[in-house]
């Protein structure tokens, strides 16, 4: 079954030509068919082959699967070929499971839309990019895949494109991505000039025997991938587009956050831990811009009264962790992280577009309240994640989160550890907030909206459920303490470099209280929560105005999206305006119309030797007769 | 009696330069024109002189060849003069400014 692995990413791409091609022909039941199929079939492939490959034996592993030679000029050779291995295989499992889920559910919340086909053909090319990013065994097969995840994000978030403001988030995606991806770009073009291959294992082996930790050329190329993953994994300075990008319908907002897009950047930074654990200052950034990260978007999320505003912030902070953990050498917590996160993340995106659903399209989380009792599944499945988030035991997130928080402490540093913690303990706050608010206290909801409030689907809960669980229970793969039970951990170890350090024993203790520490923290701000939204619903209106300047700082992003406008988008309008007025208009159009004028003068006052009459003619040619003759003759 | 070549050369001048003259300053088309039948008629003398002179018989024959396109052209030309006439009711070449921008 392993050799059939280039079937994962080519059989979305056959749903994207159906649906893109036939989908406005064809009736909407065989539209949904093939769109959500397209997406399962893989998923089943996957488990097929991860099954096959855990049988195989280890002097087999990994697994190449060359599928042709895509381009080959003198020595230059990217094969369209993929890669089994450990990560590889996680990475396929979660994108194609949680797209399949989210594809489901897609069929409920998008039954009524007038685009349909185009938003399955979209959906289904966005998990083929993705697929192929997460399964090529080279550089460049990895970028299409990149790219590709880009243009679908563009396409997607901008789905709605009549809307001003979705066609705007579409755009700012776009552009944004791009900065990274020019970063990305540039360090495959230096891994070629250093390596002579892309082929990941063929770099990964030079770069282990050839470079001494700390070379410069490996920091640089280090450094260089890191920019495409701000851009593409949504850190600073390049996260702006992410929370624009909920403009888009909310299943794809699920898509984006949880299994496709933005964990990219995480899984390239994993995949490509044989480079960063040669270059401890490449480390060191990644570790710094994910803990600045994952706090800033944070105490973002904790003043956001839009649903999805604030759940996409949270995306942002808990992308932060998954950096923090590779910056401090867990890539293996990194990718844990990335995985039950693609579970929750998924679930708490899903279950607000069940709530903004049954809200007639309502998002304000101010305008909500007490809508427990109406959506009791999408309730009890949106606390499974919220706690899974928060990281309380035994959900998900508590696994992955803790390991994250553990090593940034014994393998980071005290202060990454404070600044993780205060995040989580931030985390915590806001998701419950966000559930008090919805769900709980008093019903601030519109009567007209409140008559049509209404459980979702089947279609739509289903979906929820099986994330729930996933939710839930996902985390039992990685338990840590417990010699041989972290089975995420020892699967995932051969295709992960270790940073190389003194081997420090912590007491089990230790690693215990830890786990106590962690939980407490999350209690603290579950608690908090409740305090301010529940018991005393006037406190948050005499917190803010306690602090005025700092409320208004939080709440408005910390003029984050003001300044880029104020110090790049405006310069480069300005400069791009005078370009096109001044240079273009002025100088280049100048110049060739300038000439055309010349021109056009000087014929004008040499038309006039064409007098029209004949006998000037003559006279000319005679006057030319003599001039000649004379020439001749006196020669 | 043979007429020495130089007789011949200064007639043929003569006429040319008459021809020549009367194209660029008289204004009736049809003078022009035949000032312009003088002119190759002028040719022609010439040619015969020189036939003549050398002996060679092409230079007479060249004569005839001329004198049949002169009168084509002559058919030619009036009918054009014919034509403009009928158009613009004159045959003054200083009316007939046209050929130009």
């Amino acid at each position: 079954m392993i050799e059939y692995v280039w079937l994962v990413p080519l059989v979305p791409i056959l749903g994207f030509l159906f649906n893109g091609l036939l989908g406005k022909r064809v009736p909407k039941w065989l539209v949904s068919l093939v769109g959500c199929s397209v997406i399962g079939i893989p998923f089943l492939i996957v488990i097929l082959i991860f099954r096959e490959y855990l049988q195989l034996p280890a002097d087999a592993k990994p697994v190449e699967v060359v599928v042709y030679n895509w381009i080959s000029s003198g020595n230059f050779n990217a094969l369209a070929a993929f890669l089994v291995d450990p990560l590889s295989l996680i990475m396929m499992l979660v994108v194609s499971g949680v797209s399949f889920i989210i594809h489901i559910y897609s069929v409920g919340y998008m039954h009524d839309d007038e685009g349909y086909p185009r938003y399955f053909s979209y959906l289904n090319l966005f998990v083929f990019a993705m697929l192929v990013l997460v399964s090529a065994n080279n550089f460049l097969l990895m970028f299409v895949g990149w790219e590709g995840v880009g243009l679908c994000s563009y396409l997607l978030i901008g789905f709605w494109y009549e809307k001003q403001s979705a066609s705007d988030a579409g755009k700012k995606a776009f552009v944004v991505n791009r900065i990274g991806d020019f970063g990305f770009l540039l360090g495959i073009f230096l891994i070629f000039w250093t390596f002579n291959t892309i082929n990941f294992r063929e770099v990964f082996s030079i770069a282990g025997t050839n470079f001494e930790v700390g070379s410069l050329v490996i920091t640089a190329i280090t450094l260089l991938l890191f920019v495409g993953a701000t851009g593409k994994s949504a850190q600073l300075p390049l996260y702006v587009w992410l929370p624009d990008a909920m403009e888009g319908p909310t299943p794809v907002s699920a898509l984006i956050h949880a299994a496709t897009m933005v964990t990219a950047g995480v899984y390239m930074v994993a995949r490509c831990s044989a480079l960063y654990v040669l270059a401890p200052v490449s480390l060191t950034v990644v570790a710094i811009v994910g803990a600045a990260t994952a706090i800033l978007s944070a105490s973002i999320g904790l003043a956001q009264n839009d649903i999805k505003r604030v759940l996409a912030y949270s995306t942002v902070s808990q992308l932060g962790y998954m950096f923090l953990a590779c910056g401090v050498g867990a890539f293996v917590a990194g990718i844990f992280h990335l995985m039950t996160h693609a579970f929750f993340k998924a679930l708490l995106f899903l279950g607000s577009g069940s709530v903004i659903h049954a809200m007639s399209g309502e998002q304000d989380m101010r305008h909500m309240g007490d809508l427990k009792k109406h959506l009791p599944i999408t309730y009890w499945t949106f606390i499974m994640a919220t706690l899974a988030i928060a990281g309380i035991f035994p959900f998900a997130g508590f696994f992955s989160k803790d390991e994250i928080l553990y090593k940034s402490l014994v393998d980071g540093h005290i202060l990454y550890w404070l600044i993780a913690a205060a995040a989580a303990f931030m985390t915590a706050f806001y998701m419950f907030r966000l559930i008090f608010m919805t769900f709980h206290g008093e019903s601030r909801v519109d009567h007209e909206v409140l008559h049509h409030v209404h459980e979702s689907p089947p279609v739509m809960t289903l979906p929820l459920i099986a994330l729930a669980v996933l939710s839930t229970i996902g985390g039992f793969v990685g338990i840590p303490i417990i010699e041989g039970a972290n089975v995420f951990h020892d699967f995932l170890a051969p295709a992960i470099a270790h940073v190389h350090r003194p081997e420090i024993h912590y007491p089990i203790s230790f690693e215990v209280s830890m786990m106590v520490v962690s939980v407490i923290i999350a209690l603290l701000g579950i608690n908090t929560a409740y305090r301010m939204y529940i018991k005393r619903p006037e406190l948050p209106q005499i917190v803010t105005e306690k602090i005025p300047l700092l409320y208004d700082l939080i709440y408005h992003k910390y003029y984050v999206d003001e300044l880029y406008a104020a110090t790049v988008v405006n310069p480069i309008k300005v400069g791009s305006d005078f370009l096109w007025k001044g240079v273009d208009e002025q100088v280049v159009d100048g110049a060739v119309n300038g000439s055309a004028g010349v021109i056009e003068w000087l014929s004008y006052h040499i038309r006039k030797l064409e007098t029209g009459y004949v006998q000037n003619y003559a006279l000319a040619i005679l006057i030319g007769v003599f001039i000649i003759a004379g020439y001749y003759l006196g020669r | 009696m043979v007429v020495p070549l130089i007789y011949y050369i200064a007639l043929s001048s003569a006429l040319f330069a008459i021809g020549v003259i009367g194209v660029l300053i008289r204004r009736n088309a049809i003078i022009i024109f035949m000032c312009i039948e003088m002119m190759l008629n002028a040719v022609n003398l010439s040619l015969v002189g020189f036939a003549d002179h050398y002996q060679a018989i092409d230079g007479q024959m060249f004569v005839f060849f001329v004198m049949t396109v002169a009168a084509a052209e002559v058919a030619v030309g009036l009918a054009l003069i014919v034509a403009i006439f009928r158009n613009k009711a004159t045959v003054n070449v200083d009316e007939l400014n046209l050929m130009k921008w």
